[in-house]
Formats: C-alpha cells, sequence, structure tokens
C-alpha cells in the first residue's frame, strides 16, 4: 500500500537539498540550540579549512586516538585490567583500544617487574612496534625493581632495557593514577615532546660482537656467534 | 562443620609403624615441628618415598625444599596424605658439599621432576637419574646458583633471545612424524601473564607440550630471607597470587610464623581473617571465571566485563577494611592491622548489601556460562585430568577438587575458624575443564555463606572483646634449627611455607610451596593428544598465575 504514495515524508528528507539546519529545525523546531553541529560552522565561517601545522595537527591526532599493547607481566596488570574494564574504562579518554599484536600498538604499558629473562624478550616487543610508540612504566617496579629491588634476577626498572614517556609511581598504581598518567602522557604527545633516555639502556648484541671477556669465554660453546644476548652488568645498576 | 562424614578416614600411621618401615635406612632422626623426620643416605630416596606411599599412605609429595649449610647441602621431602594432610612425615636427604649428588624421586613422585629442576637451579644440588635436568626458572646460561651460599650478585649474566624456527617449516620430531614446531608466548593473551609454551603440533592436535617458566622470577625466597620475621616479610605474599588473593597468602606466612614462634591470635582477629580471605577467594575466582570466558570465547565484553564488575565491589569492600585495594598488608603476626572500619554498621551493610546481590549475579553466570551450549562443547570432555595423575603432580584445590579428589585444607586440617561455620566442600568428578569452572562457581556461594557467618559473628561480638592483636614481641628469634612446614588453603591450592630458623630475627632458609606450578605441571598430561583450542582452554582452567608459579 505504501508503495502507491509517491510523496512520503522520508523520501522528502532523503531528496532535499536544503542545508541539514532545516531539517533539524523542521524536526526539532525552531530556535533550539546548536548542539548538533554549529559551533564548529560559527568558528570557521563560511570556508571550511583551518591552517595549522601538519605535525601540530598531526600530533593532536596521535594523543587522542591511542592503542594499547595488550601486555601483561606481573602484579601491576590486574590494575591494569581494571582500568580497561567498567567503572574506570579508560577508552573515555581516547585510550583503550588493547591490541594484542606490537605491530598495532602505539603505547605499550610496562605493568610490572622485569625479570633477567623477560629483558630480552620486552625489547623484542618493543622493537616490533610501529613508530612513533610510546611507554608508560607503571608501578615501582618499573621505575627501580620495587619491592625486588635487590634480587639477584631483577632488572632495575625498565628504563634499563627501553624508553620511558611517563613514569607512574605505586605499588599497584590505582587505576585512577594509571589513567592519570596516560592523560599526562596524551598531552605530551599533543605538544609534540619525545622520551628523553636517562640511562643507556641493555641492548641486544650479537654475541660475536661481545668483548672476550671471562664470562663469554665460558659460554663460548653453548653459544652461536650470530644468536641474540643481552648482557646484564648488574654491578653498574643502580 | 563441613561434610567430612562420607570421607574415609585415613589410617593412622604412629610413629612407631613409621619408624619400621623405614628400619635401618634412617641414619638419624630430624623432626620438624610438624612432622617427624628421617635422615637418609642419599641413595635410598626411591626406595624410602616408595615405602612411604605404598605402605603407609604418604601419596602426596607436597614439597620440596633444598638447602645449603656451611657443612652440607639437603634436600628435604614433605610428605603427607591426601586423605589426611594432618599426618606428616619429612624424608631429609643430605649430600656432601664437594659432590651434592642425591638420587632423583621422579619415578615415585612426577611433581618431584619440577622441584628437582628448580632445587638444581637455585642451590646446586644434582639429581642422579632425573629425566630433564635442565635450569627451570633461571636462563639456561646462567652462571651459578643464586641460592648457595657463595653465590656473587654483582657478577654479570648473559641471557640468549633464542630465534625460533619459522613455524610454517615443518619441525620433524623425528623420520616418522611431520609435525610442526608452535611457540606461545611469553607475550600472549591467552597464558595469562608470561609464560612460554613450547608446543609440538601434528595438524590441529597437540603432541607435546612444554611449559617454560622463570620470566617473573623474583626472587621471592630471597626476599623473605632478607627480611625480618616481625614486619619486613608480610608484603611479599601479596605479590605471589597477586590476583587479589592476597589476604589468603599473608594467611599462609602468618600461619608459619605463629606455629614457629609460638603466637596466639585473639579469636576476634580469626573471625576478621577468615572472613577477608574469603572475600579475597571471591576476588580471585571471579576473575578466573572471566579470563576462562575470554579464552574459551574470546568473550570480552559480557563475561569478562561482568567478572571485573564484580571484583571492583569485592575490591570496594577490602579496601575498607585494609587500606589498600590489592596488596593489603594487613595481617600481622598475632592478628590483624586494625579492626574493622568506623562506622562498623555502615561496612557490615555494604558487604551484606553485595552478599544478597550475589546469587542473582551467580544465576546470571550460570545463564551466561555453564548453561550455554557453546561453552558446554567447548568445556566438556576436554583437557582430562585422572584422579590417580593429579596426585602424582601434587595438584590442590579447584584443579584437584574437579577430579573428586575431596582435599581441602580449611576443613582437613583446620585454621582459623574455619572449624566452627557452617559450610562444605564442593567437589566435582567429571575430571574436565566444565567441572573446574563448576567448581570455581560453586566455591564462591560457599564463600558468600562463610562471611555470611562472619559477619553476623562480628556484629555481636562483645564490645570489650574485640582485640585485633595479641602482644607480640618487636623482634622475633625462634630458636635455632627449627624447621616448620604449614600450609593454608589458598585460591589456587595449598599454599605451603617451610621455614628453617637460625637463631637470628630472619629466616635461614624460606621455601615456598607454591600450588599453581604443581597445577601448571600437569599441564602436559591434559593436553597432549587434545586439539590446540582446548589446550588454550586446559591452561585457562588450571587459572594459573605467573607471579606464584615463578616465585
Ligand atoms: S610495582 Fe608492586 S604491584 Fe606493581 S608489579 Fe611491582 S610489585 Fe607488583
Amino acid at each position: 500500500m505504501s508503495s502507491e504514495q509517491p510523496e512520503q515524508p522520508r523520501q522528502q528528507i532523503y531528496d532535499s537539498t536544503a542545508p541539514s539546519t532545516d531539517t533539524r529545525d523542521s524536526r526539532i523546531g525552531e530556535g533550539a540550540d546548536d548542539r548538533f553541529n554549529s559551533k564548529l560552522r560559527e568558528a570557521f565561517g563560511s570556508t571550511p579549512f583551518i591552517l595549522t601545522k601538519f605535525d601540530k595537527f598531526m600530533n593532536w591526532v596521535r594523543g587522542n586516538s591511542m592503542f594499547m599493547l595488550q601486555f601483561g607481566i606481573a602484579c601491576c596488570s590486574i590494575e591494569m585490567m581494571h582500568t580497561y574494564a567498567i567503572k574506570h574504562d579508560l577508552d573515555r579518554f581516547g585510550a583503550g583500544v588493547p591490541r594484542a599484536s606490537p605491530r598495532q600498538a602505539d603505547v605499550m604499558i610496562v605493568p610490572g617487574t622485569i625479570v633477567s629473562k623477560f629483558g630480552p624478550r620486552m625489547k623484542r616487543v618493543y622493537d616490533q612496534m610501529p613508530e612513533p610508540k610510546f611507554v608508560v612504566g607503571m608501578g615501582s617496579c618499573t621505575i627501580s625493581g620495587g619491592p625486588f629491588q635487590e634480587g639477584y634476577n631483577v632488572v632495575k626498572g625498565a628504563e634499563e632495557i627501553i624508553p620511558i614517556d611517563i613514569h607512574v609511581p605505586g605499588c599497584p598504581p590505582r587505576p585512577e593514577a594509571l589513567v592519570y598518567g596516560i592523560a599526562k602522557l596524551q598531552e605530551r604527545i599533543r605538544n609534540g615532546e619525545s622520551t628523553p633516555v636517562v640511562v643507556k639502556p641493555y641492548e641486544l648484541e650479537k654475541f660475536g660482537d661481545l668483548p672476550k671477556d671471562e664470562l663469554v669465554q665460558k659460554l663460548a660453546d653453548d653459544i652461536d656467534e650470530d644468536d641474540l644476548v643481552m648482557r646484564y652488568n648488574w654491578a653498574d645498576s643502580p | 562443620m563441613s561434610t567430612g562424614l562420607e570421607r574415609q578416614p585415613a589410617v593412622e600411621v604412629t610413629e612407631d609403624e613409621l619408624e619400621a618401615i623405614v628400619g635401618d635406612r634412617a641414619l638419624a632422626r630430624d623432626d620438624h615441628l610438624n612432622a617427624p623426620g628421617f635422615v637418609i643416605r642419599p641413595d635410598d630416596v626411591q626406595d624410602v618415598l616408595k615405602d612411604l606411599r605404598d605402605e603407609a599412605g604418604f601419596d602426596h609429595l607436597a614439597n620440596l625444599t633444598a638447602q645449603e649449610y656451611p657443612d652440607r647441602y639437603e634436600s628435604i621431602y614433605h610428605l603427607r596424605k591426601y586423605a589426611d594432610p594432618t599426618q606428616e612425615v619429612s624424608v631429609v636427604v643430605p649430600t656432601t658439599t664437594d659432590e651434592p649428588v642425591s638420587q632423583t624421586a621422579e619415578p615415585v613422585f612426577r611433581t618431584a621432576d619440577w622441584h628437582e629442576r628448580e632445587a638444581f637451579d637455585l642451590v646446586g644440588i644434582d639429581y642422579e637419574g632425573h629425566p630433564d635436568p635442565r635450569r627451570i626458572l633461571l636462563p639456561e646460561t646462567w652462571q651459578g646458583h643464586p641460592l648457595s651460599r657463595d653465590y656473587d650478585q654483582e657478577k654479570p649474566q648473559l641471557v640468549t633471545l633464542t630465534e625460533h624456527a619459522n613455524p610454517i617449516q615443518p619441525d620433524h620430531h623425528d623420520d616418522e612424524s611431520d609435525t610442526m614446531f608452535l611457540n606461545i608466548g611469553p607475550h600472549h593473551p591467552a597464558t595469562h601473564g608470561v609464560l612460554h609454551i613450547e608446543t609440538v603440533l601434528d595438524g590441529e592436535t597437540v603432541v607435546d607440550v612444554d611449559p617454560d617458566i622463570g620470566y617473573l622470577h623474583r626472587c621471592e625466597e630471597q626476599m623473605c630471607q632478607q627480611g625480618t620475621y616481625r614486619h619486613q616479610i608480610m608484603p611479599y605474599p601479596d605479590r605471589w597470587d597477586y590476583v587479589s588473593a592476597g589476604l589468603l597468602n599473608e594467611w599462609a606466612y602468618a600461619r608459619v610464623a605463629e606455629d614457629l614462634a609460638d603466637i596466639d591470635v585473639p579469636e576476634y582477629a580469626q573471625v576478621i581473617r577468615t572472613m577477608g580471605a574469603e572475600l579475597s577467594r571471591i576476588a580471585s575466582h571471579m576473575l578466573a571465571l572471566a579470563t576462562f570466558a575470554l579464552d574459551v570465547y574470546g568473550d570480552f565484553t559480557a563475561i569478562f566485563q561482568y567478572g571485573m564488575r564484580d571484583r571492583e565491589v569485592v575490591q570496594d569492600i577490602l579496601e575498607d577494611l585494609t587500606g589498600q585495594r590489592l596488596m593489603f598488608n594487613y595481617f600481622r603476626l598475632g592478628g590483624v592491622a586494625w579492626d574493622l572500619p568506623e562506622p562498623r554498621e555502615e561496612f557490615i551493610e555494604k558487604t551484606r548489601d553485595f552478599l544478597d546481590g550475589l546469587p542473582a549475579k551467580v544465576d546470571e553466570y550460570n545463564d551466561l556460562l555453564t548453561a550455554n551450549e557453546i561453552f558446554q562443547i567447548r568445556t566438556h570432555d576436554t583437557g582430562i585430568l585422572e584422579p590417580e595423575v593429579a596426585k602424582q603432580y601434587g595438584c590442590t584445590g579447584p584443579v584437584a577438587r574437579g577430579s573428586g579428589i575431596d582435599y581441602d585444607l580449611r576443613r582437613d586440617d583446620p585454621y582459623g575458624y574455619y572449624e566452627n561455620l557452617e559450610w562444605d566442600v564442593v567437589t566435582k568428578d567429571g575430571c574436565d575443564n566444565y567441572s573446574r569452572v563448576l567448581v570455581r562457581m560453586q566455591e564462591v556461594e560457599e564463600s558468600a555463606k562463610i562471611i555470611e557467618q562472619c559477619l553476623d559473628l562480628l556484629e555481636d561480638w562483645p564490645e570489650d572483646e574485640r582485640t585485633v592483636q595479641s602482644n607480640v614481641p618487636r623482634t622475633l628469634k625462634p630458636d635455632a634449627d627449627t624447621e616448620i612446614y604449614r600450609a593454608v588453603e589458598g585460591a589456587k591450592g595449598e599454599l605451603g611455607i617451610y621455614i628453617r630458623a637460625d637463631g637470628t630475627d630472619k629466616p635461614g632458609r624460606f621455601k615456598i610451596r607454591s600450588p599453581c606450578f604443581h597445577n601448571l605441571s600437569a599441564l602436559p598430561e591434559m593436553a597432549e593428544g587434545e586439539y590446540i583450542p582446548d589446550m588454550i582452554a586446559s591452561l585457562g582452567s588450571l587459572d594459573i598465575v605467573l607471579g606464584e608459579v615463578d616465585r
């Protein structure tokens, strides 16, 4: 029956070339507030162009759409999960899509203690992330080793291995603190600031390139020249 | 009281009978506070353990502690019975410092496999005849044994990053097979942290699984050996099983230290402890359910978020009680840090509100999860763990109870206030992934029952008897050479601690018996021959926490 009525109201709206404000007025009455789109319109006048530096624009975009790496290490990751989940809901800040693969992530939250065996792996994951990339260190462990600082196997802070943009202290930091840290990171990204590296990090090196000291000689039979290794000089760690 | 009635009471073995069984293989006696101890020669290990298992019924190798004295190495096998964990015996095996070689116990108890690897790794004892003598927690290339006496922590160490072969290339296990190698983790969403699983696949079927652990080995034992009994150790247990199960872990340390130093705990504090511990258990099981749903069918939007929602409430309550969301540090030797928060009525009402809402939530989980057809198809009859196998691997907690082993230390080796409350131990005999989930789900309800009774008690407790701590000296110095092993029922199972006092205010040796360590070691039994998604489900149903596996 409806097909016999060509003049449907809906069809009129589809066919109309009148500006959408008219549609709005006709829908909700004249003089309604400008919530829908006019603020920007008013600011720009009739030109649809704004002038800004391209990298400034890019920084703004970057800061507002960050993909996090889904990366759980230790106790802090429990609070990190709570930050992603309901109640704290990191997504509200344009920064909450956890990505399982480092190839798709922009930000890595390091939530926990780094031990010797995991150091090279973390370095590898960090290297796999595309530029530009940012790191939030969560918890005391990523600052100094935290409660485990004196452990024989514990790296004294994540910065010994990768550069870190924002440190969030606490053991563990509350979700609110992490949200604050991430908001700070966004602010830095928008301002185009990049990481100062404060220590010379442990690097992955080919075993063959290491200086031939006692330790290297001892392991020479077990490790292939081309294998990647990380050398921890515990005595130099803070 | 719990359902003690239908259990078969284990036959009591007296000390004389034990002496008769060990016979003249016993070189001396070395009794621990919790159990009689027999010193035996390093080449009698298998014989003695076998006789103790078959003739006296000690079928649970709860723990293996290795330590170095100035003049010798020592391995201690802590045995108890699944049927009655209050019956314990320790077998002490000393070896010389120059040649620390001892016979392996692996043929008698499968779980000795990982234990002895750990003892070799950290202390440096060799086990003769061990099927797989590799390091387990530290990297293969590590130099020295960190818990031995002359270890120098300042020495540099090298760690390799082995590139694994391209997984698309075939990995011929032997000439016949046409298999492929797959590397899962250590950074992988399904491994619940930093676990590395080396799998070999034939098509989609798992042929071989080898969990590679140690990516979170934070030297917990060393840290505890450096801390004083009274205050400095208590914060660490929170960080073993960090899934909000903190209070349960703190209790493990509180229990062992209180028994070691002979400290009384006021009854009122025991009730608060019991309530707090069960709240922790609920929080922990909620996370287990939430992540299991995530593992099994990627449900990030409903069940995972619901689980998190309920955990938030529990964490709020615990925060009111303890002052922290996750790392509570609330227990003290001889009690708890402080009384319930004021106004007390408000706290009690808030907790009651949560408990009142719980049945509806549990129903919701049941609708979403256990009654869900997809879920049932995925979890029924997969990841089978027979009770006998579970015992061989020393499995405890919901994993054992899902295999029909009726073993719960809260009832069988009572502590706290559990004895005086009405509740049941949940067991299921399906032995599969589904049973393990059901056990957790119903344990949440049982915990709620316990909390409710505790709240009633706390509400009506006489005002002038609300003592939260007994008088404990500032410095504790238990007598030298007292040794003790004690365990509590943590969220994942039997969480035990062995302490040897050396006369100072710090432990001489502090060894943690982690339930997850044992449960994870059973993964190959559950996963081999199954499809790979079922292996992931089995791993999820074990509910491991790497902080506790690696310690
Ligand atoms: S900072 Fe504290 S809570 Fe976070 S990982 Fe380290 S020990 Fe755990």
